[in-house]
Formats: C-alpha cells, sequence, structure tokens
C-alpha cells in the first residue's frame, strides 16, 4: 500500500485533481440552469408535474449509457471529459428543480404578503426574501448532488475519463488492492470536504439560522 | 439520423425478444430484476428494521443521517473492483455493491419518515394503551409510509439504472448492451440499451407507486379530503 503511494503518487493527485473539475463543474452549472427553471416551475404550477416526470426519466437513465450516448448527441469525441460534465449537469439539474421548487413553496406565504406590501417588486422579491429564505432546502438538495456526483464521475473511467475511478480500473486489471483502496478512500474524503464547504456556505447564507442556537 | 433507426430495428428484432437467445434482450431483462430484485430484497431487511429501531427509539440517530451521506459518496465502481478482487468474479461483488447503494436511501427515508410522524399522535397512542410495538406498527408506520415509500423508489430506482454496471465484470443484464456496443463502437446497442434500462426504471416506479396508492391509507395521503389546494408533493 505504502510503496503504492510512493511511486504511483503524482498520477494519483492528477486523478484526484480530475475527480474535483469533473465533479464540481457540473455541479455549478446544474446550479445555474436549475434555478431559472424552478423558479419558472414555482410561478406557473402547471409546468412542475411535466418537469418532474421528466427529471426522473432523465435520472433513470444510468450514468454508463449517458457517457457514451452524449458524444454521439454532441458530436463530440469518446474521449472527451465534457461528455461526462454534461452527463453530470443533466443529473444535477434533475435533482436539484425538484429542491428549487420545494425550496421556494418552504417560503411562508405570509411572508411573501407582507413582503409585497412594504413594495417589493417579483425580482427584488426573489432574490432578496424568497431565495434566502429556500437556502436551506436548496443547499441540501446540492449536497446530495455534489456527493452523488463525486460517486458518479468514476463510472466515466470505464470510457477512459474518470478521475479516481481510473485507479478502479487499473487495480481490477492488474489484480491489485492498493489503488483501489486509495481510489475509494480518496473518492469518500473528498466528497466529505465538499460536503462540509456547502455547509460552511450555508452557515454564511443564512446567519440567521443560528441566532436559535444555544 | 441513422443511429435512431439502428436503434429502432435493434429494439424491433424479433430475435432478440426470444427467451431462448441467451444474448436477448428478454434473457437480459430476467438477469436484470433478477440482481436488482436480490439487491433490494437484502437492502430492505437491513435497512428497514434498522431505520425503524432508530426512527422509534431516537437512539443512535447519528447514523441514519450520515449514513445517508457517507453510503452515497462511497463510489460503486470502487466497491465493485474491490470485492471482485477479495471473493473472485461473480454475483457476490455486484450484489454486494448494489446492496450497499440501496441501503442509504432506505435507511435515510425510513428515519425520516417515523421522524415526521407528530409526537402528540404517538403519545395519544401510547396513552390509548398500545404496546410500543402497536404504537410502532400500527401508528407511525402506517403515517410514516408515504416517505418510506419514497425511499424504495428512490432505491429502486438507482439500483436498476446501476445494475448495468453487472456487465462490467462480466455478468449479465442490460448493462450488456451498453459495455458490448461500447466495445465495438456499436452505438445503437448502447442507446438501445440506455432506452431499455431508464423504461425498466419507470416501469418499476409506476408499479411500485400503484403499490403505495394501495398501502398507504387515504387519511394519510389527503385522498380522503376535497382537495381545495394543490397537494404538495412529499419528498
Amino acid at each position: 500500500m505504502l510503496q503504492y503511494l510512493r511511486t504511483s503518487s503524482p498520477a494519483v493527485l492528477a486523478a484526484l485533481g480530475q475527480h474535483v473539475v469533473l465533479a464540481l463543474l457540473p455541479v455549478l452549472v446544474g446550479l445555474a440552469l436549475a434555478l431559472p427553471v424552478g423558479y419558472l416551475a414555482h410561478r406557473f404550477r402547471w409546468l412542475y408535474p411535466p418537469l418532474l416526470t421528466i427529471s426522473s426519466v432523465l435520472y433513470a437513465v444510468p450514468s454508463l449509457a449517458l457517457f457514451v450516448v452524449l458524444p454521439v448527441i454532441l458530436g463530440t469525441q469518446i474521449l472527451d471529459p465534457l461528455n461526462i460534465v454534461v452527463a453530470l449537469s443533466v443529473y444535477t439539474v434533475a435533482l436539484l428543480v425538484r429542491t428549487v421548487v420545494d425550496g421556494l413553496a418552504s417560503v411562508p406565504p405570509a411572508v411573501t404578503a407582507a413582503a409585497t406590501a412594504v413594495g417589493f417588486r417579483p425580482l427584488g422579491l426573489l432574490l432578496r426574501v424568497e431565495l434566502p429564505i429556500a437556502v436551506p432546502v436548496i443547499l441540501a438538495g446540492l449536497r446530495v448532488a455534489t456527493v452523488s456526483n463525486v460517486s458518479l464521475v468514476s463510472v466515466g473511467a470505464l470510457l477512459g475519463v474518470g478521475g479516481l475511478g481510473a485507479l478502479f480500473t487499473d487495480g481490477l486489471q492488474r489484480d491489485y488492492l492498493a489503488p483501489i483502496i486509495t481510489g475509494i478512500v480518496l473518492s469518500v474524503l473528498l466528497a466529505l470536504v465538499l460536503d462540509s464547504a456547502i455547509v460552511g456556505v450555508q452557515r454564511v447564507l443564512t446567519p440567521w439560522s443560528r441566532m436559535g442556537e444555544r | 439520423m441513422s443511429v435512431l433507426t439502428d436503434v429502432a430495428a435493434f429494439l424491433a428484432a424479433r430475435s432478440n425478444w426470444q427467451p431462448e437467445n441467451p444474448d436477448g434482450i428478454t434473457a437480459r431483462l430476467l438477469e436484470h430484476l433478477q440482481y436488482t430484485g436480490i439487491a433490494l430484497a437484502i437492502a430492505t431487511a437491513i435497512a428497514i428494521p434498522v431505520g425503524l429501531f432508530i426512527g422509534h427509539t431516537g437512539r443512535f440517530a447519528f447514523v441514519a443521517i450520515n449514513a445517508g451521506n457517507a453510503g452515497r459518496a462511497l463510489p460503486t465502481l470502487g466497491l465493485l473492483s474491490l470485492v471482485v478482487i477479495l471473493v473472485g468474479i461473480g454475483l457476490v461483488p455486484v450484489i454486494v455493491a448494489l446492496v450497499v447503494l440501496a441501503i442509504p436511501p432506505l435507511l435515510t427515508s425510513t428515519y425520516a419518515g417515523l421522524q415526521s410522524v407528530d409526537r402528540a399522535i404517538v403519545d395519544a397512542a401510547r396513552g390509548q394503551g398500545m404496546r410500543e410495538r402497536q404504537v410502532l406498527l400500527r401508528t407511525e408506520v402506517p403515517i410514516a409510509l408515504p416517505i418510506l415509500m419514497s425511499g424504495i423508489r428512490n432505491a429502486t430506482l438507482q439500483v436498476v439504472a446501476t445494475a448495468t454496471v453487472a456487465a462490467y465484470v462480466a455478468l449479465g443484464g442490460f448493462g450488456r448492451f451498453l459495455v458490448d456496443g461500447l466495445a465495438v463502437r456499436e452505438y445503437a446497442q448502447v442507446v438501445a440499451g440506455a432506452i431499455l434500462v431508464a423504461t425498466l426504471a419507470i416501469v418499476l416506479d409506476l408499479l411500485l407507486a400503484g403499490v403505495q396508492r394501495l398501502v398507504v391509507s387515504p387519511g394519510v395521503s389527503g385522498r380522503a379530503l376535497t382537495r381545495t389546494t394543490p397537494r404538495k408533493v412529499s419528498l
């Protein structure tokens, strides 16, 4: 195990770096897409049921299949990391649209009524009242999406671009446990670090939630 | 799009549907259902009793909360590779990987379901003279059922989609179409495989939604009431 880490640490670090990028980029893209879509579904309730169906269908597509099919749709090379990023963004959007709607729905009607009464226009109401109150619910969804992205990136290794997943295929081919254990440990640690980072962001964004703590 | 016509041809080919054809869709479907079924049965047998215990007693709650996140972070492919090296190629590694995948959503939703039950209702049940077992099985579980069912549906969805990795370690299931198609760059087969998996996931989810409608009491689901406001969709 130590022997392996000594000889292969540059390769492991490179895989870790790729893993971070492949897992995080989709989270940002997904959030940027899910916010407006979720808002529309919140404003126009009839949009919600079909959106929910579409997102469950998208979520049911196996990641491996999406990784392989996307090059055909996008016209990219099969080894292009873009495929992974787009595929994981799709999953992230599918997951987050629902949480954004739930988050906006969690805003008490009395609060929006009061905000409207003191003169907030729809955009100000959304940005300065509704979204801040919805932050805990939305970030809870974001945590799930981030953690599962970290785990899903490795599947890309079956196509040759999978960050830490490359350690799994490598270990399996060589019948060698060290890279596999390294990959699993780093993957779980990465997920933990990113998860705690989001919790930290939430504490900063919702200072009022700590007021009640004693 | 010639790929699309190829996909249609693949899905429509009669030979692909004959049960005798070991590489056909019917045979692969049965394998896929087998992995999914075994994994879900084992995961349910472990996660639901544990979740009920934690939710009812409130002890070890951190296990239920953290298992959700830590379990999700475990890469299925890594776990699969690990178990393959430890015990060799076969059904065991696939089932282990899928069980580990299914436990977190089941455990968390069982716990969250019981947590969602109004404490006053539990007190009332106790006040009426129900024993702990009855409080759990006849009061808490029926009320928690919608959230519990959503956890089962979620776990099923993930297991069906992920059972495709079985093909990576030389087993069958719909994943074969993906892995084989990829190996020979026959995208029609890959796309067909993806469509089959997604369809299976949706069909199973609809079936479970039907079960949910049957087992959840109308008083809990809100169907017994006349709906004046749009019903909030449960988690």
